[in-house]
């Protein structure tokens, strides 16, 4: 810390550790946004378990089994291409990120089939066919939609930014000596998998 | 930049590939394995088993993809802070629903 | 920009010139300094809307009946006036100006970790204010849910309640960015020497704060963001009529919101610790005490939000958890006052303004802090929930308090910030004007709260007339008191003395050291720290020599 505080000037001044830092601070605001839909999740399923009992059984766990190793491969991607950037191997790094880009893809893909199939069958907020469930059931599909939405979204984020660093790859901006800022988005993206490892059992295994 | 703080930052979270691709079967394997219990009736507990599986896919992927390990401790007590609000406020949340 | 060439670090903060000129050079600085000055106009700007609001709530009630408005217009107003004074003046009142501006200084670094990041949250911080200035002149008319948004009622109003809704968010946001600035700065850019336990302990407490502002805030985005799902969409998730639990709402929102007073009185206590070693000269009493106290406080207090909601039919276990956990958290607060009064004693006490007003915190946020136990006890909050006693209660803590310590903090920093001097006969007279106008305008608050007199209602029975008349006489005499610190603050920036002097009342911490006004990186050579921040060895040795005789 010592040696960069004498570094003369805003700009030149560069702190590694701090800005990994400021990242989990951030990763913990991201934690308690989900938590506070997770403690709801976790009132409503205490209050109507058989509805949601019965309500999950209705969601297709191939979807999400199969989403749930795309998002974990593509979290072993992610650190994989931060190792081959400390490795000084840019092109298997950028080669990683793009792979990680592409599952990220594959899992919107497949949301997306999901998501249309229920909304096919009639089954989203405020439809008729939903309104004539259970209290529990269409609070199940509520926060179905509310927080699988919510985390899709970030994953879309999650590509942006990603590709924003292989961009900076490609250019050189991001190197063996400076690599800081794709570990802030390999975080993110960490965060984005853990997430979906909590919300996969509770929407889909809890039948 | 001196010499010593680019050596620290180049060791940082320098694992292996073999590290991670260990982890990355391990989290499928535990997938794998809460799928198929899926059909097994653990009564009340079905949830909580499910949870404690995400809960130990979670702390590989903390500790060994987002490097916790081998970060200065003050993250890992930041980690510790962040759950620890999380947990009190489910705690004391259910002390008003479960006695209702 | 490139590396700072010898001899620039001699010009002030305020003159410096750097890409940009005019206007320019200040919306898009990324000093610390210039982003603290920028959220002061801003906050100030707000402030005077919100006291605006509030000066006509009471005027309409100053008879029973309408008078100035109707009732549709009164409900409107106070949700107005809460969003704007809670998350436009307080919350930002003093980390995002004082902090942002003596942070840095106080732990002897150039600026905070992320100084872009620092500009973006104030950008934030404007585009919510405007957010919920504009949605008043939308079709639909201004939101009249208080500043609550409680469920059903927020989910059924025709209102605007959505643009104020996201406004809240926004601000939410811009909080975050500030709490996670100041955390990563404290912890990687304190100067050398600086240990934990050598910082001002206005820094501990924008550091507690800081984790309060990460950890909570989230909670309330959320929230607010499924209210406007709630309307948008109608999910159900908080409709009762669609399974949903509006109680669960109140918890989540709680969640965050009571933390949130400790965002607002925190920093406050800060000041007032700063402030009072100075002006007695002695070294604060307790260090250790107060700077623990500020983290028992962000995290006790962040476990007792259901007190809010005792009436609501929560289960009987809940109660007993939550008053007792209200009471525990009473405990650090009353460290730091007993450390406070304990540091003025036998002090050589010089009254200057910036102490008249941090005595006026510790003298209002007393009461504010006691009436508050009562609320925390069952039986009692029974009888005064939702009455004005709970009105005056927040007003004591949360204006007598935080609004005192940001005017403490402006009168203490003043000079240093701009170098200019303000009249400080004018603004003792300002302090006398504000005290009592003030303790007239919301004591009788807690008498008709008593009695029974609700809160946000628009009329009243005859018999609560008297009381609602002295409030209403101490508001003018409140808002005289605001008109006279105001002008004297501000024609002190246009004509007060010049003053270049960099220890303006003799204190002993970092920002003290730094030229009158600060440099563009604050210091010409980053300071070493070895000694603990109040270090009045002489006045404390002459006082164990009295105390030695006296034995």
């Amino acid at each position: 810390m010592s040696s960069a505080e004498h570094a003369v000037g805003h700009h030149v001044h560069r702190d590694d550790e701090g800005a990994r830092l400021g990242m989990w601070l951030f990763l913990f605001t991201e934690l308690l946004l989900f938590g506070g839909m997770f403690l709801i999740y976790s009132i409503y399923h205490y209050v109507h378990q058989s509805e949601f009992h019965l309500a999950a059984k209705q969601l297709n766990t191939m979807f999400g089994t199969l989403n749930t190793f795309i998002l974990l491969t593509s979290s072993l991607t992610m650190a994989l291409s931060i190792a081959a950037i400390q490795k000084e191997k840019k092109a298997l790094s950028v080669f990683l990120q793009l792979v990680t880009i592409l599952f990220a893809v594959f899992f919107m893909v497949n949301k997306y089939f999901e998501w249309s199939a229920k909304i096919q069958h009639g089954i989203y907020p405020g439809s008729e066919e939903l309104l004539m469930k259970s209290n529990g059931e269409i609070l199940f599909f509520g926060l179905y939609y509310l927080m699988t939405g919510l985390h899709g979204l970030h994953v879309i984020i999650g590509v942006l930014i990603i590709g924003y660093m292989t961009i900076g790859t490609v250019k050189g901006k991001i190197n063996s000596g400076n690599f800081v800022r794709l570990e802030a988005a390999g975080l993110y993206w960490h965060l984005v998998d853990i997430i979906w490892i909590f919300l996969f059992p509770l929407f889909y295994l809890i039948v | 930049m001196s010499q010593n703080n680019l050596n620290q930052d180049l060791q940082h979270g320098n694992v292996s590939y073999g590290l991670y691709f260990l982890v990355w079967f391990a989290l499928l394997v535990l997938t794998g394995l809460s799928v198929t219990v899926v059909g097994i009736d653990f009564g009340k507990f079905t949830v909580a088993i499910a949870m404690i599986v995400s809960c130990v896919k979670s702390y590989l992927v903390l500790t060994v993809f987002m490097h916790l390990k081998s970060e200065n401790p003050v993250f890992r007590i930041f980690v510790g802070v962040a759950l620890f609000f999380l947990v009190v406020s489910f705690a004391l949340l259910f002390s008003d629903y479960s006695f209702m | 920009m490139t590396a700072n060439p010898s001899g620039v670090n001699s010009v002030s903060y305020l003159e410096y010139k750097g890409r940009h000129k005019g206007i320019k050079s200040w919306i898009f600085s990324t000093d610390h300094k210039r982003i603290g000055i920028l959220y002061l106009i801003s906050m100030l700007t707000f402030f005077a809307v919100g006291v605006t609001f509030g000066f006509l709530m009471r005027l309409e009630l100053f008879s029973p009946g309408p008078s100035i408005m109707d009732p549709q217009t009164y409900n409107s107003i106070f949700t107005l006036h809460g969003i704007i004074m809670i998350f436009l003046f307080i919350i930002p009142g003093l980390p995002a100006v004082f902090g942002n501006f003596f942070l840095p200084i106080m732990i002897g670094a150039k600026d905070v970790s992320f100084p872009r990041l620092n500009l973006l949250s104030w950008w934030l911080f404007v585009a919510g204010g405007l957010l919920a200035i504009i949605s008043v002149f939308l079709p639909g008319g201004p939101a009249d849910t208080g500043w609550t948004f409680y469920i059903p009622y927020s989910v059924r109003s025709g209102t605007n309640v959505v643009p104020a809704l996201l406004a809240a968010f926004i601000l939410g946001f811009s909080s975050i960015l500030t709490g996670l600035n100041f955390v990563t700065t404290v912890h990687r850019l304190r100067a050398k020497g600086m240990t934990f336990f050598k910082m001002p302990l206005f820094i501990w407490s924008l550091y507690s704060t800081a984790w309060i502002q990460i950890l909570a805030t989230p909670i309330i985005g959320i929230t607010l963001l499924l209210v406007v799902m709630e309307r948008w969409l109608g999910v159900g998730i908080f409709d009762p009529a669609l399974g949903g639990d509006p109680v669960l709402y109140q918890h989540l929102f709680w969640i965050y919101s009571h933390p949130a007073v400790y965002i607002m009185i925190l920093p406050a206590m800060g000041v007032v610790s700063e402030i009072i070693p100075v002006f007695s000269r002695r070294t604060i009493f307790g260090y250790k005490f107060i700077a623990f106290s500020s983290v028992a406080i962000a995290l006790l207090g962040s476990l007792v939000w259901a007190h809010h909601m005792f009436t609501v039919g929560m289960s009987n276990t809940a109660m007993f958890i939550f008053s007792f956990l209200t009471f525990i958290v009473a405990i650090p607060s009353a460290i730091k006052v007993f450390n406070w009064v304990a540091t003025l004693y036998k002090g050589s006490i010089y009254t200057e303004p910036p102490l008249l007003y941090a005595l006026g915190f510790i003298f209002l946020f007393s009461i504010g802090g006691f009436t508050g136990l009562m609320q925390g006890a069952l039986s009692v909050n029974m009888h005064i929930h939702d009455t004005s006693f709970i009105v005056a209660h927040f007003h004591y803590v949360m204006f007598g308090g935080t609004g005192f310590g940001i005017f403490a903090a402006m009168h203490y920093w003043w000079p240093k910030m701009f170098g200019r001097k303000y009249k400080i006969k004018t603004a003792k007279t300002a302090f006398w004007f504000l005290f009592i106008g003030f303790n007239l305008l919301y004591f009788p608050m807690f008498i008709m709260g008593w009695l029974g007199m609700p809160r946000r209602y628009y009329d009243y029975l005859p018999e609560y007339t008297p009381y609602h008349r002295l409030s209403t006489i101490g508001s003018w005499i409140l808002i005289t008191g605001l008109i006279i610190m105001f002008s004297n603050l501000y024609s002190a920036l246009r004509r007060g003395e010049k003053t270049t002097e960099p220890n303006v009342w003799g204190g002993e911490t970092l920002e003290w050291k730094s030229a009158t006004p600060p440099p563009l990186e604050n210091f010409d050579v980053l300071p070493e720290v070895s000694e603990a921040p109040y270090e009045y060895k002489e006045n404390d040795e002459v006082e164990e020599k009295k105390t030695e005789e006296a034995v």
